[in-house]
């Protein structure tokens, strides 16, 4: 901690790569080639998506570049097909997957990792570092009998059994991300919150998980990410049943399909890319340090 | 009293419960409150949400059940553990103090419990069995995977896998983001936010993006649709059906993965590259030093350990990716890799013997960097 505590000394006016490099040329040039090769594919796909089904069959989607004000060549019949087909009724189901598996972990993880950072108990010790633990061990390790302890019950295919299961597979890095910013926060601040006679509860609720919110927010993005795009889960856990399925079930299905849905392919990939697209955009910030912070999830 | 009544609300400098008289049926009583305690806001949620019908029918409003859902999963769930938090502050200070923390973390602990620790045993004990769990097999199973060629494949590939995603990505990440820390603040994001895009998509939806890459047209079937074909043919070779070259494909499908990992470890490195302080770089140019040798003698070894973390994490989730291949090319075509496998095979084949043997190949892979997470872990909390 002491080694960056110096002061910074005032640097040269800011003008980023000046005297590194006599043209900044072949970088932009670089640069510029690599994130247009990393766009492509899906631009590609984007395009597709608007484009007569004989032509997504017919031609490349590149050769729109030689008419493209044609608006006969143009169309939003693939979405509306999409969508009446199965995936409307599966963007539902992915909402209502994905708002209980976000809020659940969510409040359960908070209240632990309040317990973790603040109180004193046996064995927390030891239970915070399994928790560590848990943290890299593989989805695949727990499908068998959690999915037999389903079928026994009958509960395979509900929405709670997967909002469960997704809480529990979310807990242990939301408990370790939460613990590490709450215990974080200055002792100073807790210790006179209690010599003003607040308990636990009206410190928690009141301070600490205020305090909180840049963190909760990571993990609540960075959850609902996981379980959005989660394919894994709903598979095992909810099932093919048209009536269920999630997006990502339904777009797999759509895929093994073949030609015979190839024009439909591009329309329903972006219908179920649109809700992480709009949060990357207006999140950037919360995504990254979500991402960052969950990097350790498995 | 030996010791004053010790008030709650002490984290960290509290003392232990003295031992007295009768502590031992006082201790029984204590532990079986706070098993209590952590069991109630679980239990509630299981019996509410599996003796409801209406949350399992599937023809009930899915907006309702949405709502339900977000009432009890927020709302309930607030409401039970403010009711478990006044319940224990009824009982005599010393055991609420005692009882509390279990009302905290109780319920996290046996969602755990249930969610990741009992599996987990539980699938050790599968991996010894047959497929239906009927009768233990020795190390059958085993025996199964580290011999008969489908497996040996699947593990040959996850083993390739491994080793070219995360130094791949970790390499063009790097690239990229030190010649994009040369560039104006605003190309700099700019130019970021593309080569990071694919990460907000998932891995099926990443698949269908690059069908449109690997599509495949034989000959007198029209003109190629995808565009590495077309390229190909444009060049006068007989277009391909990437997804069938023998060994090639596998080289394919993990490009797939680089193209999504890659702008994960650019940001990472990125921020890691913008933290090495502009006096060492400096120096070393006034010294005469080449950007090349900037990059390879100042950068890089002062961002090493976020290079190390970087690369271990894209290694993880490297290993445990199944839906590329599931969706590409089901494992077919000798593409299969050892997460696939696991859920092919219990999932499709319900063959939860081996499929419960490749899943503790998986986790046991993963063992040395738990140990090691686990280690610096308690190294930190020393230094506290």
């Amino acid at each position: 901690m002491t080694a960056v505590t110096e002061i910074q000394a005032p640097s040269k006016p800011e003008v980023p790569g000046q005297g590194r490099s006599p043209s900044k040329f072949p970088v932009y040039l670089a640069v510029t080639l690599l994130a247009l090769l990393w766009t492509i594919p899906s631009v590609g796909l984007l395009i597709n998506s608007f484009r007569e089904p004989r032509s997504i069959r017919g031609s490349g989607w590149w050769t729109v570049f030689g008419n493209l004000f044609d608006s006969t060549a143009w169309t939003v019949q693939n979405y509306s097909e999409v969508l009446d087909g199965g995936f409307g009724n599966a963007f539902a189901n992915t909402l209502a997957i994905t708002i209980p598996s976000v809020a659940i972990p969510l409040t359960v993880a908070a209240f632990a990792a309040y317990a973790f950072a603040w109180m004193e108990f046996p064995g927390r010790n030891l239970i915070f570092v399994t928790v560590v633990g848990l943290l890299v061990v593989p989805l695949q390790m727990a499908l068998i009998p959690i999915l037999r302890v389903y079928t026994g019950f009958d509960l395979n295919g509900t929405y709670p059994a997967v909002w469960l299961a997704h809480a529990g597979f979310g807990l242990p890095l939301a408990i370790y991300l939460l613990r590490n910013y709450m215990g974080s926060l200055p002792a100073s601040l807790v210790e006179s919150a209690k010599i003003d006679g607040a308990d636990h509860y009206l410190i928690f609720t009141r301070l600490v998980v205020p305090l909180s919110v840049p963190v909760l927010a990571s993990f609540a993005i960075f959850q609902f990410l996981w379980v959005w795009n989660d394919f894994l889960v709903a598979l095992v856990f909810l099932g093919v049943d048209p009536a269920n399925r999630v997006l990502t079930v339904e777009l797999a299905d759509l895929a093994g399909r073949g030609e015979g849905a190839l024009n439909l392919l591009p329309a329903a990939a972006f219908v179920t890319m649109v809700l992480p697209l709009v949060v990357f955009f207006s999140l950037q910030r919360f995504f990254v340090r979500g991402l960052t912070a969950g990097s350790v999830k498995g | 009293m030996s010791t004053p009544p010790v008030i709650e609300l002490d984290g960290g400098k509290q003392r232990p419960l003295p031992a007295e008289p009768g502590a031992s049926s006082n201790a029984l009583q204590l532990w079986l409150l706070r098993i209590v305690s952590a069991l109630v806001v679980p239990a509630v949620l299981v019996l509410f949400f599996f003796t409801f019908d209406f949350l399992r029918q599937e023809d009930t409003n899915k907006l309702f059940q949405v709502v339900v859902a977000v009432l009890v999963g927020v709302g309930g769930i607030w409401i039970l553990y403010w009711g478990m938090d006044r319940a224990i502050t009824a009982m005599p200070a010393r055991a609420g103090s005692a009882v509390r923390p279990f009302a905290f973390a109780g319920p996290a602990i046996v969602l755990l419990a249930f969610y990741l620790i009992y599996p987990a045993v539980n699938t050790f004990i599968l991996s010894f069995q047959n497929s239906t769990g009927t009768e233990f097999v020795g190390f059958d199973n085993f025996q199964r995977i580290f011999t008969e060629s489908t497996y040996l494949i699947s593990m040959r590939n996850s083993v390739v896998w491994v080793l070219f995603v995360p130094a791949v990505a970790v390499a063009i990440g790097l690239g990229f983001a030190t010649l994009a820390d040369k560039l104006p603040t605003k190309s700099e994001a700019a130019a970021k936010s593309l080569i990071f895009l694919p990460l907000a998509i998932s891995f099926v939806g990443a698949s269908v993006v690059w069908t449109f890459v690997y599509n495949f047209r034989p000959e007198g079937f029209g003109d190629q649709i995808g565009i590495l074909n077309a390229i190909w043919v444009a060049f006068g070779a007989d277009s391909l059906n990437w997804m069938q070259v023998p060994l090639w494909n596998n080289l394919f499908l993990m490009i797939i993965m680089v193209w999504l990992q890659t702008g994960f470890g650019m940001v990472i490195l990125s921020s890691a590259i913008k933290g090495v302080p502009e006096d060492y770089l400096e120096a070393s140019r006034i010294d005469g030093a080449t950007e090349w040798q900037v990059f390879w003698r100042i950068v890089v070894p002062s961002i090493a350990s976020t290079i190390i973390v970087v690369w271990t994490t894209t290694l993880i989730t490297t290993w445990k990716v199944f839906d590329i291949v599931f969706v590409m090319t089901g494992g077919g075509f000798g593409t299969s890799v050892v997460a696939e496998r696991m859920v092919t095979e219990f999932f499709t084949f319900n063959n939860d013997g081996i499929g419960a043997a490749l899943a503790v190949v998986l986790f046991v892979a993963v063992v040395p960097i738990l140990v090691i997470n686990v280690r610096r872990f308690r190294e930190q909390e020393a230094t506290r």
